[in-house]
């Protein structure tokens, strides 16, 4: 079997248009609190999700909209969630960390790690009740270095449970890079608890989609889980107004703020050797200088333009395609923006 | 005297004793952007970010402590304490009795908490009666920058486990962090004179378990931590008008409680009522009334808690987390 480029596409399309409508929300003050956006990962969670069938789950972490959206979730439901009214998914009470879906099987959670028991449990049912269904647990890199998440994963493999444990890889961990806390190689942590592991460019939808499609039948047939190690890139962050992205797009406004204390803070009697404030120091800047060499500037890891180029070849459907999803999308905003219901 | 902003304070007071304490490490999720400033000063063996691995930095943390270290270990949210329990249920707060008293692990928590921006159920508790209800802990809940520093100085020489909740609405810092992540579209309802004030030039430690009364009043007291202190004060000044004298009654220290002040204050004034901004069940209000109880005095009590898992929706959640309103309704109902 190969992908279905032109769906693919839709769902990734549909998914990105969200999001943006979402983040314009957030920044007119419409959501309140933090909102973690799942733009960049659109690939894997289409490449996944779109292989889901009625019975299958998914734990989610507190970046699951794409995956509701892609799996079917109306998105009016999934905005007015967002906007706290009472018609909302989750009637106000969950918001964008804590969406949860009855009728997909798919919870979400916003501690990190968590997806990981839940997957497994959501497989031990299916496993029990002979029904063939599968889950799917979507968490980041940071999340592997949570007891939970390993644990599940050697829950998985003893009993032989169909998970597709999938690492949405962007090398972040918030604020923290990925590899300077993370000892070893992922996918050999995986292999290391008897876990068929493997790695592909979470940017490629294509390359995605097999690797679950192998994965999927994989556990459906009862032969047990698979991780997949996918790289992708978080074009907003961790978050929005993800501290170290507003001072790399905004250094005047932000650099003050942060640079007087810190130098004040360098200079001020009473603290290490200077060797050692200059290894502080160093460590600050890294993480500033890693934010402005960020691969989410580069456009060739956006998975939507990617998914895009092989469909220019016919150019007529693919301008239809694209102005009737835009042309859904803003029905969807219009009808989540609708006065609230008394 | 100077000026602070309550997070600025904390770590104000934290660095005044870790120049003194070379013992002193701090460590936790993204410690080197949050606490920069520390880290520039005191340089990455002292100040360093951890893996997402709450189990084992702070088990590890206790264990430092045990061992000798002073080690301040940042959690990024109080609701986050439910990955690692175990550290401070099982061995934390269990060292001190378990070695015949001859062993103690002094190691500090900083957990943010609270409601009030829109983060949902998962990322707004306030559990320190939870916490508080495990022998072993100290649980420090400070609602002033001035306390805040004091208590932190406090905690960092005490000899034994303590956790140290501040409140996300009065902390300049997480409120930019989380709440508001730059825009200038949102507004919470922060009460200014938790989340600026004046502090010491040097800071002295405060003595833990020792509330302070906000406000002298006759007719009820009113006690309360964290937020809920300036929401409660806040309720006095509107109640004055409708001839009602509340005092209120700073408990700043959750665990262990100052029985002594709760008692001297209600027998005063033979109302009680209980702002807090945890849960109703099992917790600091039902603990405050067993305190006047046991003591024989005779009062009238209420309480304004949260009942209910903190909705996400701003407006749901308002209601439910104790604000002025539902706390002059409490105080007229209980002086009928």
């Amino acid at each position: 079997m190969t992908p279905e480029l032109w769906s693919l596409y839709t769902l990734m399309l549909k998914s990105r248009l969200l999001e943006e409508a979402i983040a314009k929300l957030w920044h007119d003050g419409l959501i309140s609190g933090e909102m973690h956006l799942g733009t960049g990962e659109e690939a894997i969670i289409a490449g996944v999700v779109s292989q889901l069938r009625e019975g299958d789950a998914m734990g989610l972490d507190h970046r699951g909209t794409a995956a509701l959206l892609m799996r079917g979730v109306d998105p009016v439901l999934i905005l007015r969630e967002l906007l706290g009214y009472p018609d909302g998914l989750c009637g106000g009470m969950g918001g964008h960390m804590h969406l949860f879906s009855k009728e997909y099987l798919a919870a979400s959670s916003g501690i990190v790690g968590a997806e990981g028991p839940t997957a497994a449990g959501f497989a031990l049912s299916a496993q029990y009740s002979r029904s063939s269904g599968i889950a799917v647990a979507f968490f980041g890199e940071g999340a592997m270095n949570q007891g939970m998440l390993m644990e599940s994963l050697n829950l998985a493999s003893a009993w032989n449970l169909p998970v597709l444990f999938v690492c949405k890889d962007d090398g972040w961990a918030i604020t923290t890079q990925s590899e300077k806390v993370s000892g070893g190689d992922l996918n050999e942590r995986a292999r290391g608890l008897g876990i068929p592991a493997v790695k592909v460019d979470g940017c490629d939808v294509s390359e995605v989609w097999e690797a679950a499609h192998s994965a999927i039948e994989h556990a459906r047939s009862g032969k047990g889980p698979t991780f997949l190690h996918a790289r992708c890139v978080h074009f907003e962050g961790h978050f929005l107004g993800f501290q170290l992205l507003r001072l790399a797009r905004n250094p005047l406004r932000e650099m003050p703020e942060i640079a007087i204390p810190l130098t004040y803070s360098f200079l001020r009697p009473g603290g290490a050797a200077l060797r050692e404030r200059v290894a502080g120091l160093k460590i600050v800047l890294a993480a500033v200088l890693s934010t402005l060499r960020d691969p989410r500037r580069d456009s060739a890891n956006d998975p939507v333009r990617r998914a895009r180029k092989p469909l220019l070849s016919d150019p007529v459907r693919l301008q239809e395609l694209e102005d009737q999803i835009e042309q859904k999308m803003s029905h969807v905003l219009a009808s989540a923006l609708a006065e609230e219901p008394s | 005297m100077r000026t602070l902003f309550f997070t600025q304070a904390v770590d104000d007071a934290l660095a005044q004793a870790m120049v003194n304490d070379p013992r002193i490490i701090l460590f936790g999720e993204d410690v080197s952007l949050l606490r920069r400033d520390l880290l520039v000063r005191f340089g990455p063996r002292r100040v360093r970010g951890t893996p997402i691995s709450e189990s084992a930095f702070l088990g590890a943390g206790v264990a430092a402590a045990m061992a000798g270290l002073r080690p301040v270990v940042e959690m990024y949210m109080v609701d986050f304490l439910g990955v690692c329990m175990d550290a401070l249920l099982n061995h934390a707060a269990k060292v001190e009795a378990f070695s015949g008293g001859k062993w103690t692990g002094p190691v500090v928590v900083r957990a943010p908490c609270g409601g009030g921006y829109g983060d949902g159920g998962q990322h707004e508790q306030s559990l320190w009666g939870w916490l508080a209800h495990i022998p072993g802990l100290t649980v420090l809940v400070p609602s002033t920058p001035a306390d805040a520093g004091g208590l932190m100085l406090a905690a960092l020489q005490h000899d034994g486990p303590v956790i140290f909740v501040e409140h996300k609405l009065l902390s300049e810092t997480w409120l930019e962090f989380l709440g508001s992540g730059g825009r200038r579209t949102v507004q919470y309802d922060v009460p200014a004179e938790g989340a600026k004030g004046a502090v010491p030039q040097s800071w002295e430690p405060i003595p833990i378990g020792k509330a302070v009364l906000r406000r002298a009043g006759d007719d009820v007291t009113i006690v309360s931590v964290g937020v809920g202190v300036h929401r409660a004060v806040e309720a006095a000044q509107a109640l004055e008008t409708e001839g009602i004298s509340a005092g209120v009654l700073d408990l700043r220290t959750v665990s262990p409680l100052d029985k002594a002040a709760v008692r001297e204050a209600v027998a005063q004034t033979g109302h009680l009522l209980v702002v807090d901004e945890d849960y109703e069940g099992f917790g600091l209000s039902g603990e405050l009334s067993a305190v006047v109880l046991e003591a024989g005095i005779s009062c009238k009590y209420a309480r304004v808690c949260t009942q209910t898992t903190i909705p996400y929706a701003r407006h749901l959640e308002d209601q439910i987390l104790p604000n002025r309103d539902r706390i002059c309704a409490g105080v007229r109902q209980l002086m009928q």
